[in-house]
C-alpha cells in the first residue's frame, strides 16, 4: 500500500495502535462515571497549560500542560467531595475560565495563530522517541487497569458502597483523573484540543450500546477504538484531511452503527 | 457476646448540625428499624458508621471472642448511580466486590462459586448474568443484599428504597433479612419507609430526627408523643 512507504505514516500508524486502546479503556469508566463533560473541559484546560509554559519560557509546554491539567483534575475530585455544587456547574466554570485565560495570554500582541496547531493536532509529526514514550504510557494504564479496575468500578457504581468495602474512594478517583489528564495532554499535540474528548467518549458509548457485561464492554471499546483509529488514519492520508478529526468521524460512524440493534424494534413497529 | 455501642455521635457541616448526640446499643441477631421524616439524617447516620463522612463521638464494637477485630460492615444502598444502559452484569458487581482479579479480564471459578452461593441465599442465582439495569426494584435489592452478605458482615446497614419494591416483595425481603440475621447472628439496621413492616419485623425501633427522639420497641415508639406529631397518619404512613 502506498501510505506504508512513508516513515511518518508508519510512525503515525504505530502511535494510533498505542494510543487508541488507552483512550478506549479510560473512556469506558469516563462514560460509566458520567464524566464526559469533565474530560471535555480537561482538554480545554490545555489552553492555559500552554499559556503557562509560554510565560515560563518553556520550549515544549507539555510539562506545564500536564501540571495544570493535574491540578484541575485533583481540584475537581476534592471540590466534588466537599461541596454541594452540581459537578456540571463546577466544570462549566473551570472550563470557561481556563479557555479564556489561555486565549488571553496566548493572544497578547496578536500571536495566537502560532498555537492554532494545538486546536487540530498533527499525528504525522510524531517522533520515534515519542512512540517509545507512548508505549510506556500504555503499559502504565494496563497495569492500573489490572490492579485497580475493580475498585474503580465499585466507586463508579456507588461511592458509599465502595467505602463500606474498605476502598479509598478519593484516592481511587484522583489516580483515575490524573491518568486521564496525562494521556489527554500528551496526545493533544497529535489529536487536537477540539476533538480529543471524542476519542474517550465515542468508543465507550458505542460499546455500551452492544455490551452485556464489563468484559464485552472493554473488549468492544478497544476494538472499535483501534479500528476507527486505523481506518481514520488511512482515510486522512488519501483525503488529505486532519487525522484526528477523521478518526473521530470513524468513531462516530461506529457509534451510529451501534444504535441499529436498538432501532430495529422501532422500525418494525412503524412498519406494522 | 457481640454488640455495637454508639456514644455521643454527632455530624456537623459548616452550616448545620445533621446528627446530634446519638447514643445507641445495637444488638446481634435482631433487626433494628430506623425511621424518621425526610432529611432527618438517616442516610448520614449510615455514612458516618461506614466512615464515609467525619463524625464526633464513638462507634465501638464489642466482640468477646475477638476483641481487636474491626467490624465488617455490609451496606445495601438506597439507590445506585447507574443508568439502565450500563453494561454491568450482576456477576460483574458481585465479583468486583470480593476479588482483585479485574472483572473485565475474567471471573475465576472460585469467585463465581462464592458469588452464586450468596446469590442463592437471597434466591437470586438466576439473575447472575443479567444486567443491573434490567432488574426490577425487588431483584436489585436482593442482589445488593447478596453483595452485602459476602463476606458475612457483623453489621448490616440497609437503606430501603422508596416504593421501588412492591408490597409482597417487600414483606418477603423483610422476612428474608430476619432469617439471615438469626441464622448468621449479625446485627442489622434498616432505614424503613414502611412503618407497618418495620413494626412487624424489628425488635427495636429508633425514631430519628437529627437527634434520637424515641427508641424502644415499635409499640413504645408509636405511642410516643413526638412520633404522633410527626406521623399523624399512624403506622400506615409511607415515610
Amino acid at each position: 500500500m502506498e501510505w506504508t512507504q512513508y516513515l511518518f505514516m508508519r510512525n503515525a500508524f504505530l502511535a494510533i495502535i498505542l494510543v487508541t486502546p488507552i483512550f478506549a479503556l479510560l473512556g469506558t469508566m469516563v462514560v460509566n462515571n458520567r464524566m464526559a463533560f469533565f474530560s471535555d473541559s480537561l482538554g480545554h484546560s490545555a489552553f492555559t497549560g500552554i499559556a503557562l509554559g509560554v510565560i515560563m519560557g518553556l520550549r515544549d509546554p507539555l510539562i506545564s500542560m500536564i501540571a495544570f491539567a493535574g491540578i484541575v483534575s485533583i481540584s475537581f475530585c476534592i471540590i466534588k467531595k466537599l461541596t454541594r455544587f452540581s459537578p456540571d456547574t463546577i466544570i462549566g466554570v473551570f472550563s470557561a475560565t481556563s479557555i479564556a485565560l489561555g486565549v488571553v495570554i496566548l493572544s497578547r500582541g496578536g500571536g495566537f495563530s502560532k498555537y492554532s496547531s494545538f486546536l487540530i493536532g498533527d499525528i504525522l509529526s510524531i517522533t520515534s522517541l515519542e512512540i517509545i514514550a507512548l508505549s510506556f504510557v500504555l503499559l502504565a494504564v494496563l497495569v492500573y487497569w489490572f490492579l485497580f479496575f475493580n475498585n474503580l468500578f465499585l466507586v463508579s457504581v456507588n461511592t458509599v458502597l465502595a467505602k463500606s468495602r474498605g476502598i479509598k474512594v478519593l484516592m481511587t478517583e484522583i489516580i483515575f483523573v490524573l491518568l486521564i489528564a496525562v494521556i489527554v495532554m500528551v496526545s493533544i499535540q497529535w489529536i487536537g484540543i477540539l476533538v480529543i474528548n471524542a476519542l474517550l467518549i465515542l468508543p465507550a458509548a458505542a460499546a455500551r450500546n452492544l455490551a452485556m457485561n464489563m468484559q464485552t464492554y472493554n473488549l468492544l471499546a478497544v476494538t472499535i477504538s483501534l479500528l476507527a483509529g486505523i481506518i481514520g488514519l488511512i482515510l486522512s492520508y488519501y483525503w488529505g484531511t486532519a487525522a484526528g478529526a477523521t478518526i473521530v468521524l470513524c468513531n462516530a460512524t461506529f457509534f451510529l452503527a451501534s444504535l441499529l440493534p436498538e432501532l430495529r424494534p422501532l422500525l418494525n413497529t412503524t412498519r406494522t | 457476646m457481640k454488640c455495637f455501642k454508639i456514644e455521643k455521635l454527632s455530624v456537623e457541616t459548616n452550616r448545620n448540625v445533621i446528627l446530634r448526640d446519638i447514643n445507641l446499643h445495637i444488638h446481634n441477631g435482631e433487626i433494628t428499624a430506623l425511621v424518621g421524616p425526610n432529611g432527618a439524617g438517616k442516610s448520614t447516620f449510615f455514612k458516618a458508621l461506614i466512615g464515609d463522612i467525619p463524625y464526633k463521638g464513638k462507634f465501638i464494637y464489642h466482640n468477646s471472642l475477638m476483641p481487636h477485630r474491626k467490624p465488617k460492615i455490609g451496606y445495601v444502598p438506597q439507590k445506585m448511580e447507574i443508568d439502565s444502559s450500563s453494561p454491568i452484569s450482576v456477576l460483574d458487581l458481585l465479583s468486583a466486590s470480593v476479588t482483585k482479579i479485574p472483572v473485565w479480564v475474567t471471573h475465576t471459578k472460585k469467585v463465581k462459586l462464592s458469588v452464586y452461593k450468596f446469590l442463592s441465599i437471597v434466591k437470586a442465582e438466576h439473575l447472575a448474568e443479567k444486567r443491573l439495569g434490567d432488574l426490577s426494584g425487588g431483584e436489585l435489592q436482593r442482589v445488593l443484599l447478596a453483595l452485602a452478605l459476602n463476606p458475612l458482615p457483623d453489621l448490616l446497614l440497609l437503606d430501603e428504597p422508596f416504593s421501588a419494591v412492591d408490597q409482597t416483595n417487600l414483606e418477603g425481603f423483610y422476612s428474608l433479612v430476619e432469617n439471615l440475621v438469626r441464622e448468621y447472628d449479625f446485627a442489622a439496621i434498616i432505614v424503613s419507609h414502611d412503618l407497618f413492616l418495620a413494626a412487624k419485623y424489628a425488635r427495636t425501633m429508633i425514631f430519628l430526627n437529627h437527634s434520637i427522639q424515641s427508641v424502644g420497641t415499635p409499640e413504645q415508639v408509636f405511642a410516643d408523643e413526638k412520633f404522633c406529631q410527626t406521623f399523624p397518619q399512624g403506622i400506615r404512613a409511607e415515610v
